[in-house]
């Protein structure tokens, strides 16, 4: 490995991989085999994390950014005036393994440009895969980028030895997709998606029978979409997320804002605001939907197609219906608990089991550690001091909000910070 | 009565002995001391602990089937946070399990539960963090090297968590702060200790110890870290909140 020119390509190919949110690498339990190198733990590590906050857990690198399509929002697409590069095999393997070894990092994140044909560029992404199990014994994490358009055989081959598959849709809605990436299209992306839901299906059933089944995608796939590229709104974006949910069994939606780099005026200009506000509530609208038994449809729908960005999905929704509250804490079931307003999964279970020891009053729940500040208008309990006042959806926001403070704030505000 | 002080050897088997002594004498007032804690009680009588291992096990295996198992490994988190007088606050969660009341792991109403949990968490945190942070660096002789100073101390916690990832690999995990360390021969983890010249510089990777392609490596996971960065999304603060900056003058990307 000639130290100077993987250098460079890494710096073109790992800057070029950054925007790809997923860097989890949860999920997947693969003990080292035959005293190898490494294993995959069901938390996952983040080894270091970026100035921007992001964790850094898997090296991720494309294996080149060369690509035929054009796709506006892309860096890599192919009318992009920049240094292109690609990766061999053996290089990747070489990275991986010696970061690994060094404890930088969980694994490998591999995505790729399109160089040539769909096929010909998953057949390398498998084989670096292939080759750090079979000849490195490598047991880390490994995810790998299924490329829209490649074959049954090479995605079934790639399940083999990586932990999790992704696709990217990319672009929420289908017409936003024709505009901006004309050499794409849905059925694409669709297609891989549904050859894995099946084999991992399979797969599953297949190891009810024979233990000695081999690991087919055990951390599942996911996908992402960019926010704030092609116009669509919260509603948009949210059904398309719960229908690749429901519809393919995703481990994962991940939620991009729009980072703008290139003057196309298809686009949002260079030096507009990258939607972070609103990236976090999309974020926090579909754990509502994942973990908390909303139904996708109560918080956005036809009368309600955006999330507002002053106050959590949760709030909003509960403010828009009073009449579900107050809830009694001491008697309320799990699902109506996890709709409380500054009460988490974490909090629920807590209650759920303090409570059978003795009836919770305001000290008890302060104590187990919920927002007490949004809370407190939404539910009763063993005290008196409950909020009696009949207050309407407006005022309790303005109560709620007076006393608190938003880390977004200084992205709330309207006015224009001109002494920043 | 006066009250006792038992100086025990620093172990948690010696710290075990002393509460198996309190039980059996039935003392009351009485203080757990580490031999080389330098803080004085005054008008206090003071008893050397032997450690016997069999007495240790006992108390050990008494609290297990108290608390089960995983409940149990909180009191040994929270004895190598090495804060200052938490053996007394085990004490009293000891005396506690032993006392009549059923399920008594959870009652957080009781101080030193309390207590004990927050301080087996913050260990817990650093355990964590040290499987993250280590970073090894690959030595002219082969061993993939790698110095930490965590504020509790974590060492015993993080050893089969390596031993499991880096079976194939010599590796080596010194704490500089209470100077001894973990060394895996490809077999077996051994406590070792190692003797250092006084102007070795832990923060370096010096030419005449570490491997030619260490320097490469390095400088490759340096510049990754920079080319993973989003500028127009830069949030310094959470940054540092995840990677405090105590730990960085040993994490490679974090030395230029």
């Amino acid at each position: 490995m000639s130290f100077e020119r993987t250098q460079e390509k890494l710096k073109i190919l790992a800057d070029a991989a950054k925007y790809d949110v997923s860097c989890s690498s949860s999920g997947s339990k693969r003990a080292n085999k035959n005293n190898g190198l490494g294993n995959a733990s069901g938390m996952g590590i983040c080894h270091s994390y970026t100035e921007d906050g992001r964790c850094v857990s898997l090296l991720k690198i494309l294996l080149t950014n060369y690509c035929i399509f054009d796709c506006a929002y892309c860096v890599t697409r192919k009318s992009n005036d920049i240094k292109r590069a690609a990766f061999k095999v053996q290089e990747v393997v070489d990275l991986t393994i010696n970061f690994y070894r060094r404890n930088y990092i969980e694994g490998l994140f591999l995505s790729s440009g399109i160089f040539k044909s769909a096929d010909y560029t998953m057949e390398r992404l498998v084989a670096v895969a292939k080759k750090l199990r079979l000849e490195e014994n490598f047991n880390g994490y490994i995810h790998l980028k299924s490329i829209p358009g490649a074959s049954d055989e090479l995605m079934h081959e790639a399940g083999l030895y990586a932990d999790r598959l992704s696709v990217n849709i990319e672009i929420p809605t289908e017409s936003g997709l024709r505009r901006l990436a004309p050499d794409k299209k849905r059925e694409d992306f669709i297609k891989p998606m549904l050859k894995i839901k099946n084999d991992i299906i399979e797969n599953a059933s297949e190891k009810k029978v024979i233990k000695s089944t081999p690991k087919f995608a055990p951390a599942g796939q996911s996908t992402q979409m960019i926010i704030g590229a092609s116009g669509e709104n919260d509603f948009q974006i949210m059904q398309t997320s719960n229908f690749f949910y429901k519809s393919y069994n995703l481990k994962r939606v991940y939620y991009s804002g729009y980072v703008p780099i290139s003057y196309d005026s298809r686009l949002p200009q260079i030096g507009t605001d990258v939607p972070m506000l609103r990236e976090n509530r999309l974020y926090q609208t579909d754990w509502l939907m994942r973990f908390y038994g909303f139904d996708v449809s109560e918080i956005l729908n036809q009368n309600h197609q955006n999330l507002d960005l002053d106050i959590d999905p949760k709030l909003g929704w509960a403010l828009r219906n009073l009449h579900e509250f107050p809830i009694d804490v001491n008697t309320a079931d799990k699902r109506m608990l996890a709709r409380i307003p500054g009460l988490g999964m974490k909090s629920v279970y807590k209650i759920i089991n303090a409570r059978r020891f003795r009836k919770l009053n305001w000290d008890h729940l302060k104590k187990i550690g919920i927002a007490f500040n949004r809370a407190k208008f939404f539910m009763v309990c063993d005290s008196n001091q409950f909020e009696r006042r009949d207050l309407t959806a407006e005022r309790i926001k303005g109560l709620i909000l007076q006393n608190s403070t938003s880390k977004y704030q200084k992205t709330l505000s309207n006015q224009l910070n001109l002494f920043a | 009565m006066q009250n006792k002080t038992l100086v025990y050897d620093g172990t948690f088997d010696g710290f075990l002995s002393a509460v198996f002594y309190v039980f059996e004498h039935k003392l009351e007032d009485v203080y757990l001391q580490n031999q080389f804690s330098s803080t004085e009680r005054m008008f206090s009588e003071k008893e050397e602990i032997l450690t016997e291992n069999v007495k240790a096990d006992r108390v050990w295996k008494g609290i297990q089937n108290k608390l089960g198992k995983s409940q149990s490994y909180k009191l040994y988190y929270a004895f190598l946070s090495e804060k200052n007088g938490v053996e007394d606050v085990l004490l009293n969660m000891i005396k506690y399990i032993f006392s009549d009341i059923p399920n008594v792991a959870n009652d957080f109403s009781q101080a030193s539960v309390l207590e004990i949990s927050k301080i087996a968490k913050m260990v817990g945190r650093e355990k964590h963090r040290m499987e993250a942070f280590v970073r090894f660096k690959l030595t002219k002789d082969g061993i993939y090297f790698s110095n930490i100073e965590p504020d509790f101390n974590v060492l015993p916690l993080i050893s089969s968590h390596f031993k499991k990832r880096y079976a194939d690999q010599k590796w080596l995990i010194y704490d500089i702060k209470r100077r001894f360390g973990l060394f895996y021969d490809l077999d077996k983890v051994d406590t070792i200790t190692l003797y250092f010249p006084d102007d070795f510089d832990f923060t370096k990777t010096d030419e005449n110890i570490f491997a030619n392609q260490e320097f490469e490596f390095q400088k490759l996971w340096q510049d990754y870290f920079k080319s993973v960065n989003i500028t127009s999304r830069k949030n310094m603060k959470l940054h540092i909140q995840h990677v405090p900056k105590r730990y960085w003058k040993y994490m490679s990307e974090k030395l230029n």
